[in-house]
């Protein structure tokens, strides 16, 4: 056991020590996670938020059935998502012709699937409390949808960067999904967390778990980079 | 405004990942063994400064190797299966099986050794003593290459573990380093190539138990996928790099490569 | 407050050619929730200009009497007609400011931007509105930090900004300070002035004595009294409305 626990020490030396050496393949699998899981973030956003925003404000039938929906869909497990992402993209698949399997971009599409629904979910709560709010208000003035909606996406925006930011945790932190389509192929599609997988099936541990600090480093910095604007805005009461 | 910003910066990031994958590239569907030994990282940049082909690994059990390349999603297969490989020549997904190099596989257990196997070279025996004395043994049990060994060993010694899985026999469903990593964690013996092995990094007290026997032999083949069953296959440059692997330079290299002092493949194509 | 012209506060001009809103008929109105009932059968006309008082005790159901007056809810039983128009144009031609201010999560400009974006109007008359209400200092602060007096008087700005022929007021100046409570009362008394239908609920008398041209009287869920505010004052025809200038409890 103190055998086990000393590796932790031994991976924090060598998380500074793979940091300070900016060695060119951490940097180049730190990017590629960000790219990919940031990417994946500003297009979950780019259609959970409308979605989220619509039953936000929509009084419909089923709509008890679209929540349920939505929220179980947040507990999607990234390998069936992978899954079926690959199911699509294999050459064998329905849209193989595209040759996007073992490309960031089929990662993209994974983690976007992904979180999607996570971004959704939770811009629909926030939406709707802030709906509560300015219904009233709203109707008195006539507007129409649309411009309820992108009153209440502009008034909420500070919200709703907590919501992306669950969704990019989500998407920076999982596996399942990424190995599956886009293979852990080195300099290609290798991200921290498949790096992670990787270290540890070679029995590395020292260097998985030094990855996997460098990976909540990363995470804790875009974590206190939205706090720091969320709290400048609620300074001003934007918030 | 802030939206076009983003969809457009979204676009461009996700673009700029199919451009990357160029045309002078081809995908390797390959068992784990070979890429978690580092085999991978000393061969492919010679093959890469000799012809400017980029070869992209990805590495999973070879069941799944397997079944990846019949839909299409790969340009070359190698892995260590033979029976399996001869079969998807024969269903027309590959052109032509090549044996290329052999290692061996051996069971590493714990300095302990409950079973007290340690230095036995009968595998059957081993595994049969096992058994017997219901010490843990930690199978991969993914319908991997060396899955598929394992079973047909255990075949042979006339045993049925699969009655005890859970009990003693614990299946992992995993990889190979996942399944040492887990055996190691329990106490449990473990079967896996020896090139594993030796580049495995979390060792820990555990040691080759049984080794030698015959019947332990592991041969790699290498397969092109064939472009009659999958038209997107980049023919002409998987055939180069199924081509290099056997020709003298690549049996060369991988009789070169070594961890810790020990040659880890043994090449053995046919010489043509 | 500012001596801006009016042509700059209001852009009136096209309401003559459309028919008009006034006169205001309200007939045997129910609002009931469940078994509690709100309004019982309330009759109610009113001209077409003038400022217009309405009066009662807490859960008289004033507040949703208004609300239902401006299209915002759907009553049980009876009808209000204005004009006999379509709801959806009646409430456009309204502006309702709630007792308490609900401003966006924006600058005090960008919140009257917003109206003046969203209802196709001139957003050039951002800054004469501001003027017009005291807050051209404040145009670029946060409207959430604004005091209780200046809130109102932005929400009073936005009201004005989509150019009302009915401005609708729910006890606009309650836990004010007196300063704020006249500067409020001003603004509403300049739009009255440029012929903006006034329909105010209040509980301060002051303010109604000083404001009010006719004064309803809710009691029950029933119009008890409407008289001119004169009159009203003097000599209320009803007890209830006796008891409460007296400030005596009735239940």
């Amino acid at each position: 056991m103190g055998n086990i626990l000393q590796g932790v020490g031994d991976a924090l030396g060598l998380a500074i020590q793979l940091v300070l050496s900016g060695d060119p393949d951490l940097l180049e699998i730190v990017f590629l996670s960000l790219r990919v899981s940031l990417t994946a973030t500003a297009f979950a956003c780019l259609v959970g938020l409308p979605v989220g925003a619509l039953v936000a404000i929509g009084r419909f039938r089923g709509r008890n059935g679209v929540l349920i929906v939505m929220n179980a869909l947040m507990g999607l497990p990234p390998v069936v998502v992978g899954l079926l992402v690959y199911l699509h993209l294999s050459r064998s698949g329905p849209l193989g012709f595209l040759g996007l399997l073992y490309t960031p971009a089929a990662m993209i599409i994974a983690q976007t699937i992904l979180i999607a629904p996570i971004v959704a979910a939770l811009s629909r709560q926030v939406l709707e409390d802030l709906h509560m709010e300015y219904s009233e208000q709203f109707r008195s003035l006539c507007l129409t949808r649309l411009q309820t909606i992108r009153a209440l996406l502009w008034d909420a925006r500070y919200s709703l960067l907590t919501v992306g930011l669950a969704g990019f945790g989500r998407a920076v932190a999982e596996v399942g999904a990424v190995i599956i389509v886009g293979g852990n192929i080195d300099h290609l599609t290798r991200v921290m967390t498949t790096a992670i997988a990787l270290e540890t099936s070679k029995g590395d541990l020292a260097l998985a778990l030094a990855l996997g600090l460098i990976l909540l480093i990363i995470a804790l910095g875009v974590n206190a980079a939205v706090q720091s604007v969320r709290m400048t805005a609620a300074r001003q009461a934007y918030v | 405004m802030f939206g076009k910003t983003l969809m457009a910066s979204a676009a461009a990031l996700f673009l700029g990942g199919a451009a990357w994958a160029q045309d002078q590239s081809i995908i390797v569907q390959s068992t784990t063994s070979t890429a978690n030994s580092g085999l991978y990282d000393y061969l492919l940049p010679i093959f890469q400064d000799k012809t400017g082909i980029q070869v992209n690994v990805v590495a999973v059990g070879t069941g799944q190797a397997i079944k990846n390349a019949q839909n299409c999603d790969g340009d070359v297969l190698l892995v260590h299966a033979k029976s399996s490989e001869e079969k998807f020549v024969a269903a027309g997904f590959g052109t032509k099986r090549t044996d290329l190099m052999y290692n061996d596989f051996v069971i590493v257990g714990p300095a302990g050794d409950p079973a007290g196997v340690g230095g036995m070279n009968d595998v059957q025996g081993a595994l049969a003593q096992i058994a017997d004395k219901g010490a843990l043994f930690a199978s991969r049990g993914d319908d991997s290459g060396t899955h598929k060994k394992e079973m047909a060993l255990w075949g042979d010694s006339g045993f049925d573990p699969a009655a005890a899985s859970g009990d003693w026999y614990r299946e992992t469903g995993s990889g190979m380093g996942a399944t040492l990593n887990a055996g190691i964690g329990m106490g449990a013996y473990v079967m896996t190539d020896r090139a594993t092995w030796i580049s495995f990094a979390n060792k820990q007290d555990y040691a080759i138990q049984v080794q030698g026997d015959e019947d332990m032999f592991n041969q790699y083949g290498v397969i092109p996928v064939s472009p009659e069953k999958c038209p997107s296959v980049k023919v002409e440059a998987a055939q180069a790099f199924a081509d290099w692997l056997v020709s003298k330079e690549g049996q060369e290299a991988i009789a070169a490569y070594k961890v810790a002092d020990q040659q880890l493949f043994f090449p053995n194509a046919p010489a043509n | 407050m500012s001596d801006v012209g009016a042509m700059t506060i209001a852009s009136a001009a096209g309401a003559a050619s459309r028919p008009a809103l006034l006169p205001l008929s309200v007939r045997d109105l129910v609002l009931r929730f469940g078994n509690t009932i709100v309004l019982d059968g309330l009759n109610l006309d009113l001209g077409a200009t003038g400022c217009t008082m309405i009066m009662g005790f807490n859960g008289s159901g004033k507040t949703l009497f208004l609300k239902l007056l401006h299209g915002l809810m759907q009553p049980t039983a009876g009808c209000v007609s204005w004009g006999g128009l379509q709801p959806a144009e009646v409430t456009a031609r309204q502006a309702l400011v709630f007792q308490k201010p609900v401003l966006l999560r924006r600058s005090v400009a960008a919140n009257l931007d917003f109206v003046l974006r969203s209802r196709g109007k001139d957003r050039a008359r951002t800054g004469a509105l501001l003027d017009h209400v005291g807050l051209a200092r404040k145009a670029d602060q946060p409207a959430r930090l604004l005091s209780g007096g200046e809130a109102q008087r932005l929400a009073l700005a936005r009201a004005l900004a989509t150019d009302p022929e009915v401005l609708l007021l729910d006890e606009p100046t309650a836990s004010l300070d007196p300063a704020s409570v006249l500067a409020i009362e001003q603004i509403v008394s300049e739009a009255r002035a440029r012929g903006t239908r006034i329909i105010f609920v209040t509980h301060d008398m002051g303010q109604a004595r000083r404001m009010a041209d006719d004064i309803v009287f809710l009691h029950n869920g029933r119009v008890a009294e409407h008289s001119a505010a004169t009159d009203f004052f003097s000599e209320p025809r009803s007890e209830t409305a006796r008891h409460y200038l007296n400030g005596r409890i009735v239940v």
